[in-house]
């Protein structure tokens, strides 16, 4: 299998290094080695997860357990946003770098390179910082689990089931087993708190520098971060809010600029209390929504969070409206250049027709994150259900 | 009655005479700064192109403002424009109206006239002010709102700093405190000229301004009304007041009707003409009010070339032909008028021959015998206006509404060798050129595309570029400004520079009323700095120096403007904003309720296990309050149902709810008050 992924990944290089600078391309290579890597991480846990609740349907087909971390980089570097994104040497292989080294770190529970990544994320594009919630609790819970509560569920179960002579031989398989960690460790979270502030500092610091002579620190935040969040360029993109910004009446458009970030900050919280034992589908869900809702989304911000997807492929097996998204998600690829094509270039078409395949863009996008959460807190429940079965069948 | 005796009388008289006296020799010696002066004048053309010139000049000036004796009161100047000068203290102000476009080609593009009066469509305004650096913004946004209800134009379009800019050297040369700003698309007419004559002392009812007549000037092919103002006071020559000068520059079409077209084909003979037949209307008599009113009409160098040609086949020497009948007669053409005298330009520069200036005097005329210009042509003549040495055109390339290019193309009109000899710098020889654009923010111009090409060739922008100054353009707030000084080889053929830019796209309420036609780019302003067009004429008594000779007799540098662009931008849909609002906050509903649906949503078991945990919690708490009501009520508490205890339980749920409802709105209406 990663025999098979570096020789796609070499034809891949190859058709990719005729054109242009090869940075973004190199940027890409290194994402996809560290989805893999933090796919690897995120399989064994879910293997060992599924050991300690005794999941023996899951389990015990060998072909169930698809190797995530290979799909996950396979489908980085085979997207066509990807491609495309690299190809015209847009910026944001080197944003997802930052936002995907990030969670690379959180997972192998490196908090330099978490903070690192994180800080830089934010530096570049200000919607990463809302991912330092599934960082800190990815630093504290480690990786993906099932809900804790199973666990304790099932320890509950086995000493509720073995007979109480049996309790010496008990506490041997609880030593023998490794300790589910759900307590909340705050020791490298702390570390990671410390070290964003460092680098956030570090980042400041060169910041202030090269910009002193422009009007300092405060002209950048108005210029890079205001124009993000006050949506001041209206070009056409593959989202919607250019258009809505350019037909809003001007005395709402503040309303509606703080409604739609608004938004992307609303969900965070109901988000992080569902899903915090399973911070990185949490990160995954965060991108989604702000790839979304952002100010000014690319294909290249879809690219990573259609790459992170695969991450989750075991968990995401029995997804709804799958085929749907994808039949939906090729016909905008298709669809959306040929209407900007013929509202742009030729003049024959009109900027509603772009605007609707924009729109429809946005809805696959929220169909596509609202079953994904589904997804997987039917799996959680999927988990649950042997256990719950277990304990009906002894009361 | 008190009577004098009659030597104080006497002493009196000699010393208020003397005292007059002298006040008339002290006036005498600064007659020029000390009265309110207005002049008159109108300059007729013929133009290569079977056209005429009618350029009208008019001068008021205004004695200081330390030495008017009436204070703030004026006779003849205007007085909105002496306020206006000292109230936004403005050093030197440039305003005019434009139609139609000048032909540089046949209209000429090296005489003062259209270096000075050629303008750019539309409105274009530029002031210079005496404040300090920081009150400059203000003033020009306080000045353009005043003169856009003086002239009832919509010149306070130029407030928004857009549109306006500030141009370092290309410009003007004393500049700093120089604003500059042009509306392309600003419709020019009568309601612009009619208040531009009421600062005239005699309106349109006497003088040379009886000549407009609306519907005669607007038919014309090009009209630029003019107003420029100079006050010397702010700049620290208090001997001389405001100065004001008002032209109106008008391209006509004579008749052609009667000009029986006999000769071949390619010489056609020039269409005659009079004042009457070109105004419909004749000069009666002068402005009573103006210190001289007069009358010229030129003959281009290129002309007087022609007819001396033929003279020297007829031997007799056609200038110098001292009688009234050679000036009126020739075998060209006839004038129906003898002129007052003829002014010959001094050392001309253009080739051979210098150009000829008739002069006439309109205050001999009366209603009586009104004046009336008419020439009359008899034989072809084929002539050509002197050019500027590259003639500058500008042009978009590419297609679609995303990206392009502007392209200025300068060509060289061959006319250039005649200067080699004054420009020739350390034995090369070069062609110095600015250029000076404005481009409005909606096109984003990338200044570091610019691509020279000379004669077809491909050159290193350093180069040509001698110096360079570029001021990028800020969405919504500055256009871009780029000031170049090129140098060209003398012996270019042709030059031409390129610059990419992106459209960008605007909020619906930024486009004008008419979106599709597209968005005007103001002209580029070419000049050549070391090229200066200026025609003296020699007169005979140099202390009445005419206004308008004296404005020709001024060095001023040779300047083009060239085209406005007009480029197409994208349009939304401008029907669209209630459905584009609706359908987003449709999809962004959907995304928020649709999660927040999946988030809360519980499944079966779940459903039934949460309900029996809030079950026992519940029924502890109505337990507890069931019994306290029976306690209350005086009976026997029996323990509920567990049915029952639910319902109860709801309704304590709501009860609380709206206790806590209401504590809210007490509290809030509390603290708002």
């Amino acid at each position: 299998m990663v025999l098979h992924y570096y020789f796609h990944s070499l034809g891949h290089s190859r058709s990719k290094e005729l054109k242009g600078n090869p940075i973004t391309f190199y940027a890409d290579i290194v994402n996809a080695m560290l989805i893999r890597a933090t796919g690897q991480n995120l399989q064994m846990e879910y293997i060992r997860s599924l050991k300690l609740l005794d999941h023996v349907k899951l389990l015990e087909k060998p072909g169930k357990i698809i190797p995530s971390g290979d799909i996950a980089a396979l489908v980085y570097l085979w997207n066509p946003f990807t491609i495309v994104a690299c190809v015209g040497l847009s910026t944001s292989p080197i944003e997802n770098l930052a936002i995907i080294l990030s969670l690379y770190g959180a997972c192998k529970r490196q908090a330099p390179l978490a903070a690192f990544g994180w800080v830089i994320a934010t530096h570049l594009s200000l919607y990463p910082a809302i991912l330092i919630i599934p960082m800190i609790l990815l630093l504290g819970y480690g990786p993906d689990t099932p809900p804790r509560k199973l666990f304790l569920q099932r320890r509950n179960v086995e000493v509720g089931d073995n007979p109480p002579n049996d309790r010496c031989c008990e506490r041997e398989e609880v030593v023998h087993r490794p300790e589910v960690p759900h307590i909340f460790s705050w020791r490298p979270v702390i570390h990671f708190l410390c070290w964003t502030s460092l680098w956030s500092v570090y980042v400041l610091v060169l910041c202030g520098i090269s910009v002193k002579r422009y009007g300092g620190l405060w002209e950048l935040f108005k210029r890079t971060y205001g124009f993000m969040l006050t949506v001041q360029d209206l070009s056409p993109n593959i989202g919607v809010l250019w258009y809505f910004f350019a037909e809003v009446f001007d005395f709402f458009r503040n309303f509606f600029l703080i409604v739609f970030h608004g938004n992307i900050l609303f969900m965070m919280l109901p988000l992080a209390i569902r899903l915090k034992h399973r911070p990185c589908f949490l990160a995954f869900v965060y991108i989604a929504i702000s790839s979304m809702l952002k100010s000014y989304p690319s294909v290249g911000d879809s690219a990573l969070y259609l790459g992170l997807l695969g991450l989750f492929v075991n968990e995401l097996a029995d997804m709804q409206f799958s085929f749907f998204l994808f039949c939906g998600y090729v016909g905008v690829s298709l669809l959306s250049p040929v209407m900007h094509n013929l509202w742009i270039w030729r003049g024959t078409g009109n900027a509603n027709f772009y605007f609707a395949t924009a729109m429809a863009y946005a809805c696959l996008q929220i169909i596509l994150v609202v079953e994904s959460v589904s997804a997987m807190l039917n799996h959680d429940r999927m988990l649950r259900k042997p256990l719950t079965e277990l304990q009906d069948g002894k009361s | 009655m008190a009577r004098f005796p009659r030597p104080t009388i006497s002493l009196f008289l000699i010393l208020s005479f003397q005292i007059i006296f002298s006040a008339i020799a002290f006036g005498s010696d600064f007659q020029e700064s000390d009265e309110e002066e207005f002049s008159e004048e109108l300059l007729l053309r013929p133009l290569p192109d079977l056209k005429v010139l009618a350029h009208f000049h008019f001068e008021s000036r205004a004695p200081p403002s330390l030495s008017n004796s009436h204070g703030r009161h004026h006779h003849l100047f205007p007085k909105a424009i002496a306020q206006l000068v000292q109230k936004f203290r403005v050093k030197e102000m440039e305003l005019s109206f434009t139609q139609g476009r000048w032909n540089y080609d046949r209209w000429g593009g090296f005489d003062p006239i259209s270096s000075s009066n050629a303008k750019p469509p539309g409105v274009e305004l530029w002031a210079a002010f005496d404040v300090p650096q920081y009150l400059v913004d203000a003033s020009w946004k306080n000045l353009t709102h005043t003169l856009s209800g003086l002239f009832c134009a919509s010149i306070n379009f130029l407030e928004s700093s857009t549109t306006y800019s500030a141009p370092e050297w290309s410009f003007h040369p004393s500049s700093g405190s120089l604003r500059y700003g042009t509306l392309p698309r600003e419709a020019v007419c009568t309601e612009n000229l009619t208040p531009w004559l009421k600062l005239l002392p005699c309106r349109d009812k006497a003088g040379l301004s009886v000549l407009m007549d609306r519907p005669s000037i607007y038919r014309g092919f090009y009209h630029s009304q003019q107003l420029r103002l100079t006050s010397p006071e702010f700049e620290g020559r208090l001997e001389s007041g405001i100065v004001l000068k008002q032209t109106l520059t008008v391209v006509l079409q004579p008749d052609s009707q009667r000009a029986s077209n006999t000769y071949s084909s390619e010489t056609k003979l020039q269409p005659s003409w009079s004042l009457s037949s070109i105004f419909g209307r004749k000069v009666t008599s002068r402005c009573v009010l103006a210190k001289s009113s007069n009358v010229y009409l030129q003959l281009e160098g290129g002309l007087v070339t022609e007819l001396e040609n033929v003279q020297k086949e007829n031997v007799i020497s056609w200038i110098d032909n001292v009688g009234s009948e050679g000036w009126r007669t020739n075998p060209f053409f006839d004038l129906s008028v003898n002129p007052d005298s003829v002014l010959r330009e001094v050392n001309g520069l253009h080739g051979s021959s210098s150009s000829v200036l008739y002069k006439y005097s309109v205050a001999k005329y009366s209603d009586s015998r009104p004046f009336d210009l008419g020439l009359t042509w008899k034989s072809p003549v084929v002539w050509s206006c002197p050019q500027a040495p590259l003639h500058a055109s500008r042009f978009l390339i590419g297609s679609g509404n995303e990206r392009g290019a502007i392209a200025i193309s300068l060509i060289s009109t061959g006319s250039n060798e005649h200067f080699l000899g004054a420009n020739i710098v350390e034995d090369r020889c070069k062609l110095e050129v600015d250029i000076f654009q404005v481009v409005p923010w909606y096109v984003k111009v990338y200044y570091h595309t610019l691509r020279v090409f000379v004669d077809g060739q491909p050159q290193a922008v350093t180069d040509v570029v001698e110096k360079m100054r570029v001021s990028p353009s800020e969405d919504k707030v500055s256009p871009g400004v780029m000031e170049l000084v090129l140098k060209f080889p003398c012996d270019i053929k042709s030059a031409a520079l390129t610059l990419e830019f992106d459209k960008g796209f605007l909020h619906i309420d930024e486009y004008p009323p008419d979106a599709n036609q597209g968005f005007d780019i103001p002209s580029a302003i070419i000049s050549f700095p070391n090229f200066h067009a200026r025609t003296h004429y020699f007169e005979d008594n140099s202390l009445k120096k005419s206004p308008m000779l004296s404005m020709f007799q001024e060095k001023s540098r040779v300047r083009s403007y060239s085209e406005v662009l007009l480029v197409p931008l994208t349009t939304p849909d401008f029907s669209m904003p209630y459905n584009v609002i609706t359908i987003t906050c449709t999809a962004f509903a959907l995304y928020f309720g649709s999660l927040l649906n999946v988030l809360r949503r519980r499944v079966g078991e779940e459903e039934r296990f949460l309900k029996n945990r809030a079950a026992k919690k519940a029924s502890r708490l109505a337990q507890l309050l069931s019994m306290l009501s029976a306690k209350i009520r005086g009976k026997k508490w029996e323990p509920p149902q567990s049915p029952s205890a639910s319902s109860s339980f709801i309704s304590l749920k709501l009860i609380v709810k709206v206790v806590l409802v209401t504590g809210i709105a007490i509290a809030w209406q509390y603290y708002s008050q």
